[in-house]
């Protein structure tokens, strides 16, 4: 098969494509250019976008001895994440910028073009499995929970998935790190990347503010009905958050206190203990089906954040999208996240938390 | 027709394959059809002997000693060469580490010069398709030490017009330091009348820098006349890393590096005899052989440019027409439709080496400077390549070219398509995909 590698100068990508190439597949490799200014170097941990990242892949790709290019898809990207994201925030809800990434631009916009220029599959270093099925490929949890990427590939249509490989799927993260060394790669003891690529420094409120403007206004304890702080714009607030509130007044138990609504338009933040978090029921629309769309109520577990847990739930499909009753309580649900849904290991689908039944108090 | 042949990779390889030495890199070069001379062209044999001549003496050339003066006999040799290869004075020709660095020491070292000399001289003219190498130093000279830039104007064939210089010198003489024009341009082949713009700087007194680093070799260029010239051995037929600005005898230049005094104290730091060997062979190889290369070449592209507009009707050569003003090898063309980058790695696939002269260093393509002067729109600018014939080209290297350009061109227009499409919805493979093509994962 003619494969695109799509290397990010990461660890994970380049190993991805040593086994391509090792399985007798014709591989190019592609770095992504998804930031128009992209600084000269690393900052934090961040796994793409920088001029180091480009090289390392280059690199990766010279020892591996396949054609390289890097291909600019940062217009596409600045659209379809970034503005996104912003938008996302500036409507009260909690995007998950990889997620869009994978379902708009790396399965997207490059594998639409990696199929046109005549490449059979993209191959990329995500943690998933991919199993053939009676309907064509199915994606499946990583074999490493701990990297396991499934979640934030889940906005993956059956059409996409067919024309995908994920090599690293049945390994452990520590394996590959020595097979990169084995096989000369200088990027063997790159550090994982967390942050959210166009956020360097990690601050993503500070990002916000800057990119929407302030919004001032209060934060209000549920309990009391009364003001116990401000802020600068509600939009820097997700549900369940605890960190960075700026309380001023204690609660008179000392306990935490967590975001427990958001409300953009009134500028509102409010907050309340732990016990308001817990969510049993969850409305997700816009769903994506990766394999044969669910028609009946199944007993499925849900996952509503890419590193997050996964319960188990009642899953019924409407004309919208699909609601799911909890068995175990999730804590801190906002919308806007994806709600994905697992049958075992396998990846059923997901959709856009639409709405989330307001805290009792 | 594979997409990609020649690689290093054995296809064989299994898993059990990935030990340590299991696919070391390749660094053979697997290109074919090699159609990027204008980046750098083959290393002539004559080089190549007169540099490991060189390499065998390790003396220092400023040392005093027996192997030291050894040394300094063969840069000497190699500079009064380079110098009547050129028709000037070896006093004249400074060695430096390539073209970058002679367009950077004339243009700053002339600035530098001429405002210490005259404060008033504040202005700087030059050329809107120059090399970065002239066009960011010109920038750096606006941006750091108070320079009023002046970009002058080009026509649609990238042509700067000599009267508009005229108009500028003779209405401002004293306020000038300097004026910078290329002799031709890197990217569309187009020459610049730099003959007549070295007489007119001359009677008024304003030194002009050439860039002559596409042109030595190519074309005949009159090394004497402007103030400074710049050159690259790598382009004809030279090492890489190795060039020369010519400096007209007694013109005041400020140095860029400070040290040991080498080369007139304008350029310090210990010569590179064996790569002045070089250079000084291959120039004088090329100036002997260049009418007969000229004509050739030429013939050459014009055929492959013929073969290509009557494969794809809509193509644009741009730049000047085939004739006098162009350089010989040159063809650079727009493909509507077509992003340049996808051209580029499609023919690269197919062993056919060509560019699209906009690479930064992140290899993201912007719209040529060059082709946005020209009034090129610049969508038609990113749908661009440029193909450069050289010594080696040969017919078999233009017949392959079209054998595969236009399935390229057809691929290159269907990704195209998806690159200019709004990426609003979920994206559906744009062709299907048999589910037995995809295996698992290696």
């Amino acid at each position: 098969m003619r494969v695109l590698a799509a290397m990010s100068g990461g660890v994970d990508s380049a190993v991805a494509a040593a086994r391509t190439v090792a399985g007798g597949h014709q591989v190019t490799g592609v770095h992504l250019a998804l930031s128009r200014t992209p600084t000269d170097d690393r900052v934090g941990s961040r796994g793409c976008c920088s001029l180091a990242d480009s090289h390392d892949a280059r690199r990766a790709a010279d020892v591996l001895g396949i054609p390289f290019y890097v291909w600019d898809l940062s217009e596409q990207f600045q659209a379809e994440v970034v503005e996104d994201f912003l938008a996302e925030y500036g409507a009260g809800r909690t995007p998950n910028p990889c997620l869009r990434c994978n379902e708009r631009i790396k399965f997207a916009a490059m594998l639409d073009r990696a199929l046109a220029l005549g490449f059979d599959a993209v191959a990329t270093g995500h943690y998933a499995r991919l199993e053939d099925g009676l309907t064509g490929q199915s994606l499946h949890r990583a074999v490493d929970l701990a990297k396991d990427q499934s979640y934030v590939l889940a906005g993956l249509t059956a059409a996409q998935l067919g024309a995908c490989l994920f090599p690293l799927g049945d390994t452990v993260k520590s394996e590959v790190r020595d097979e990169a060394a084995r096989l000369g790669l200088r990027v063997a003891d790159k550090p994982d990347s967390h942050d959210i690529c166009f956020i360097p420094d990690g601050n993503t409120q500070a990002f916000l503010g800057q990119r929407l403007g302030a919004a001032p206004g209060e934060v209000i304890d549920a309990s009391t009905g009364q003001a116990v702080g401000s802020h600068e714009g509600a939009f820097g607030f997700t549900i369940g958050q605890r960190r960075g509130l700026r309380l001023g007044r204690p609660t008179p138990d000392g306990s935490r206190r967590y975001v427990v609504d958001v409300d953009i338009a009134a500028h509102r933040v409010t907050v309340g203990p732990a016990a308001m978090l817990d969510v049993t029921r969850i409305r997700a629309e816009q769903p994506n089906w990766c394999g044969p769309a669910l028609d009946e109520p199944r007993s499925l577990g849900v996952q509503v954040r890419a590193h997050g847990e996964e319960v188990p739930a009642r899953v019924v499909v409407d004309s919208d999208g699909f609601v799911a009753e909890l068995a175990t309580p999730l804590r801190g649900v906002a919308p806007g996240q994806s709600a994905v849904l697992y049958d075992g290991t396998r990846v059923v689908g997901s959709g856009s938390i639409t709405r989330v039944p307001a805290p009792v108090g | 027709m594979p997409l990609w042949t020649g690689s290093g990779v054995g296809a064989a390889a299994g898993r059990s394959g990935r030990g340590p030495q299991a696919r070391s890199a390749s660094l053979e070069c697997s290109v074919m059809h090699y159609m990027d001379h204008a980046a750098a062209t083959t290393l002539l044999d004559c080089a190549r002997e007169a540099m490991m001549e060189a390499l065998s003496n390790s003396g220092n050339p400023s040392s005093l000693h027996a192997p030291g003066r050894a040394a300094r006999r063969s840069l000497e040799e190699a500079r009064e060469q380079v110098a009547g290869a050129l028709g000037v004075l070896p006093a004249e020709v400074i060695l430096t580490a390539g073209g970058t660095e002679a367009d950077n020491l004339a243009v700053k070292g002339l600035w530098w010069a001429r405002t210490a000399s005259d404060p008033q001289r504040r202005r700087v003219l030059a050329s809107p398709i120059e090399h970065p190498a002239v066009r960011d130093a010109v920038r750096w000279l606006g941006d750091h030490e108070g320079a009023q830039v002046q970009w002058l104007s080009v026509d649609h064939q990238g042509r700067v017009d000599p009267a508009q210089v005229v108009d500028e010198l003779r209405a401002d003489p004293d306020g000038i330091a300097l004026v910078a024009v290329m002799a031709a341009n890197n990217e569309v082949g187009t020459r610049q009348p730099v003959e007549e713009l070295a007489q007119v700087c001359t009677e008024v007194g304003v030194p002009l820098h050439v860039d002559a680093v596409q042109a030595v070799g190519s074309v005949p260029v009159d090394a004497a006349g402007p103030a400074t010239l710049a050159l690259s051995a790598h382009k004809f037929g030279g090492p890489r890393g190795v060039g020369a600005l010519v400096v007209r005898r007694g013109l005041p230049l400020v140095p860029l590096t400070h040290g040991g005094g080498q080369e007139r104290r304008l350029r310090s730091g210990t010569q590179d005899v064996a790569g002045a060997a070089g250079l000084a062979a291959a120039l004088t190889h090329v100036i002997a052989d260049l009418p007969v290369q000229a004509t050739r070449l030429t013939d050459l592209r014009d055929r492959m440019v013929a073969g290509v507009v009557a494969q794809v009707p809509d193509v644009v050569l741009n730049g000047a027409p085939s004739g006098p003003g162009r350089l010989p090898g040159n063809a650079h063309l727009s493909f509507p439709g077509c992003p340049g980058d996808t051209l580029l790695m499609l023919l690269d696939a197919e062993g056919i080496a060509v560019s699209t002269a906009s690479a930064c260093a992140a290899g993201v393509p912007e719209p040529s400077h060059v082709l946005v002067a020209m009034g090129v729109d610049p969508a038609l600018a990113t749908s661009s390549v440029r193909l450069s014939l050289g010594r080696s080209s040969r017919v078999e290297d233009v017949d392959a070219l079209l054998g595969v350009l236009p399935g390229v061109v057809a691929r290159a227009r269907a990704a195209g398509d998806i690159h200019a499409r709004p990426a609003n919805g979920r994206a559906v493979p744009a062709q299907p995909v048999p589910a037995q093509a995809v295996p698992a994962g290696r």
